[in-house]
């Protein structure tokens, strides 16, 4: 489920994705982005981690944390 | 939604769920998850019901015993189910419409009782599914579907309906407040007797293309600038009553005996 | 034999509710059945049951619905307006196959109506009442003793067939005092559970077409919808899977018509003209029978309206070629339509109707017999 590389504290599962952009509007570093309509994850390293958009997310498409996969 | 509630608590299968984009009721669910995660209920006693609308469908996503019964009969169904077995928590997942509209008696009835059931009300000023039409809680002069000039109606303030109605625990969130929110459901989880929430969500698909906030974001922002936890004339968020008072199960079981002739 | 008792038609239907396990009863005040639910909120109690007076009739066949999924026998008692109420969620007792029975007692209607005077003007009602098609089992008493004994039928057949049960009474008998013997072996029957909670799919059916049932709060963690739903209870919009529900509803009753269908035949044997009729009225038609003496003269009572005992009537008229048929009621015609159906022009079908609110006389229908 989703995408996930070592320096991405944030995982998306794109399926789901029904491209409100709320995600992107609200991420207070530009993390996320909207691309044909769906989230994309576009500048990683920028990622604090803070989970609004896992929060604000009403579509259960961004998951914060390392180990979801383990 | 932390991956680890969506996996224990949601049936996977039945996602993704039906709501538009940029909808609130997904995050209003979450919500409720992330409370009921939080409380010490046993998850094999708890009982989600709801009725008919956009709401009423979070009851299918979730991984308990669940009634998706109809338009606004929810909290009827639910005063059964309570009575029947009190050990069961049951949670009401409802709309403005199902809630305040066709099933506004069952609502102020289960007040008048302080039934021990816990409603969530799913607050988005508009019937949704049936394509946005004006209900009980849409502001004056609003547009909607069926009030294309603007809404010539007023509003019930669904707390206080619900205050002076009788219930014990009466509160309100928006889905921006999130963390708030959780806490705001959690309260009413632990309030024995009849506990309800309403939860201020946007429908930027049916209310904010006819209101001027199309985009989910701008709803999203409005919801965040017409609340205050304070009275300074804007919607109030916070807890307007937490009380404890006699619930009618605890109440009736006093009179339940063994004594019944067995051929009646 | 047990001991007699004599009790009121809707005290009779208490009782008989009681003793098949009725152990919930919601209701809402409405004449002529009111005494069901004063009765119920006095008596269940004292078995552990729980009465509630919800705020209205739509609420209390909610809370009956409510219960029964929590595994209590259920049961709702009304009359005309309020059973107009009630249609919806009977609808979706149906949908939902939750085990109910809902009791009403017809007064004169339409609207408000007649409220303290008798009718059988719920006959169509209470096959279609609620909207969509749905299969239902509709039985009508005759006396106080057919009450209590038939109440108990109507939990049985609720709770086998996972379907809600109306149990159609009348002014007349509800409110008349009648002996009533109490037998001490009585067939309670109870609702099919599932084996194991394991991978539990609330509407996968047995081969009788009636999928066992779990109750909330035991961790079978099921969802129950009135929308078309497949095996798992979940919402679908497979036109395949609304087919297959709609068609596995129908057929479980189908599939048990014999062991459903109750009905009587009072001096039939040589009989060449019929009269069928059900509640208070079949008792009436009994003394006409007995009142004139005259075998060519016979009755036939269903019971079970709804499934009606088609089969049975239609052998009977075919055995003993009956050549006509009266068919009184206490309303201008309903009953007498599915009689016609199942007649199909074989003879002459003649209805003889009153509906004043006033029960009709034994007198009354000699007079209509004699006229010819």
């Amino acid at each position: 489920m989703g995408e996930m590389g070592e320096s991405k504290p944030i995982a998306i599962h794109r399926d789901w994705c029904k491209g409100c952009g709320l995600c992107s509007a609200f991420c207070p570093r530009g993390v996320l982005v909207l691309n044909l309509g769906k989230v994309e994850i576009q500048n990683s390293e920028n990622c604090i981690g803070c989970g609004l958009c896992e929060r604000i997310c009403p579509d259960y498409v961004i998951y914060l944390g390392r180990d979801i996969y383990g | 939604m932390r991956i680890e509630l969506l996996n224990k608590y949601f049936k996977m299968d039945q996602l993704p769920h039906i709501w538009c984009p940029g909808c609130g009721n997904g995050i209003a669910l979450g919500a409720a998850v992330e409370a009921i995660d939080n409380s010490t209920m046993d998850k094999d006693k708890i009982c989600i019901v709801s009725g008919i609308g956009c709401s009423s469908r979070a009851s299918g996503y979730l991984n308990f015993d669940s009634l998706h019964t109809t338009h606004g009969r929810a909290i009827a169904f639910a005063t059964g189910i309570k009575l029947a077995n009190p050990e069961l928590n049951v949670i009401v997942i409802t709309g403005d419409g199902d809630c305040t509209a066709i099933g506004g008696n069952h609502l102020i009835h289960g007040c008048r009782r302080n039934i021990d059931i816990n409603v969530l009300v799913f607050n988005n000023n508009i019937y949704g599914m049936t394509g946005g039409q004006y209900s009980p809680t849409t502001p004056r002069n609003a547009r909607t579907s069926t009030s294309r000039q603007g809404t010539v109606e007023r509003q019930f303030d669904i707390c206080k309906l619900s205050e002076n109605a009788g219930a014990t625990y009466v509160a309100r969130g928006t889905v921006f407040h999130y963390k708030h929110l959780i806490g705001l459901i959690e309260g009413a989880f632990k309030n024995k007797g009849f506990s309800i929430v309403e939860i201020l969500t946007p429908c930027p698909i049916q209310f904010g293309r006819r209101n001027k906030t199309p985009e989910p974001a701008d709803m999203m922002r409005l919801l965040k600038n017409s609340t205050s936890f304070s009275d300074d004339g804007k919607t109030k968020i916070g807890v307007f009553r937490d009380e404890k008072e006699p619930e009618f199960v605890s109440e009736y079981i006093k009179l339940l005996s063994n004594e019944g002739d067995i051929s009646v | 034999m047990g001991e007699a008792l004599l009790m009121q038609g809707n005290e009779a239907c208490v009782r008989g509710a009681i003793r098949a396990g009725m152990r919930f009863f919601a209701g809402y005040p409405i004449t002529p059945s009111t005494e069901i639910a004063e009765l119920a909120s006095l008596m269940l109690p004292k078995y552990n049951g729980k009465f509630i007076q919800m705020e209205d009739e739509i609420s209390s066949m909610a809370a009956v619905i409510g219960a029964s999924l929590c595994g209590l026998k259920a049961m709702t008692a009304t009359s005309g307006p309020g059973f107009s109420l009630k249609q919806e969620n009977i609808g979706y007792a149906s949908m939902t196959e939750i085990p109910c029975v809902v009791v009403d007692v017809m007064r004169g209607g339409p609207s408000t109506g007649l409220p303290t005077c008798v009718s059988q003007g719920d006959v169509m009602q209470s096959r279609w009442g609620t909207h969509g098609d749905h299969p239902v089992i509709v039985i009508a008493p005759s006396t106080v003793k057919d009450i209590y004994y038939m109440t108990i039928k109507a939990f049985n057949y609720s709770e086998r067939y996972r379907i809600p049960v109306i149990l159609l009474l009348d002014e007349v008998n509800a409110h008349m005092r009648e002996s009533v013997v109490i037998e001490n072996d009585v067939e309670i029957w109870d609702r099919k559970r599932p084996l194991t909670r394991e991978n539990h799919k609330p509407y996968a059916a047995d081969e009788d077409g009636v999928p066992p049932m779990g109750e909330f709060g035991k961790g079978y963690r099921f969802h129950v919808t009135g929308l078309v739903h497949d095996e798992t209870g979940h919402p679908t919009n497979s036109s395949e899977e609304a087919e297959k529900l709609i068609r596995r509803l129908h057929y479980k009753l189908e599939k048990s018509r014999d062991d459903i269908v109750i009905y009587e035949k009072f001096k039939t044997e040589r009989c060449r003209t019929l009269i069928i009729a059900f509640g208070s009225v079949a008792r009436v038609c009994k003394d006409v029978i007995c009142q004139i003496n005259d075998d060519s003269i016979g009755l036939f009572i269903p019971y079970t309206i709804w499934p009606f005992p088609d089969k049975e009537l239609l052998s009977l008229i075919q055995k003993n070629r009956i050549e006509r048929i009266y068919v009184p009621e206490l309303n201008t015609g309903q009953m007498i339509l599915e009689v016609q159906r199942i007649v199909f022009g074989r003879c002459e079908v003649l209805g003889i109707n009153k509906y004043s609110g006033e029960l009709i006389t034994p007198t009354e229908i000699i007079k209509c017999l004699r006229r010819g």
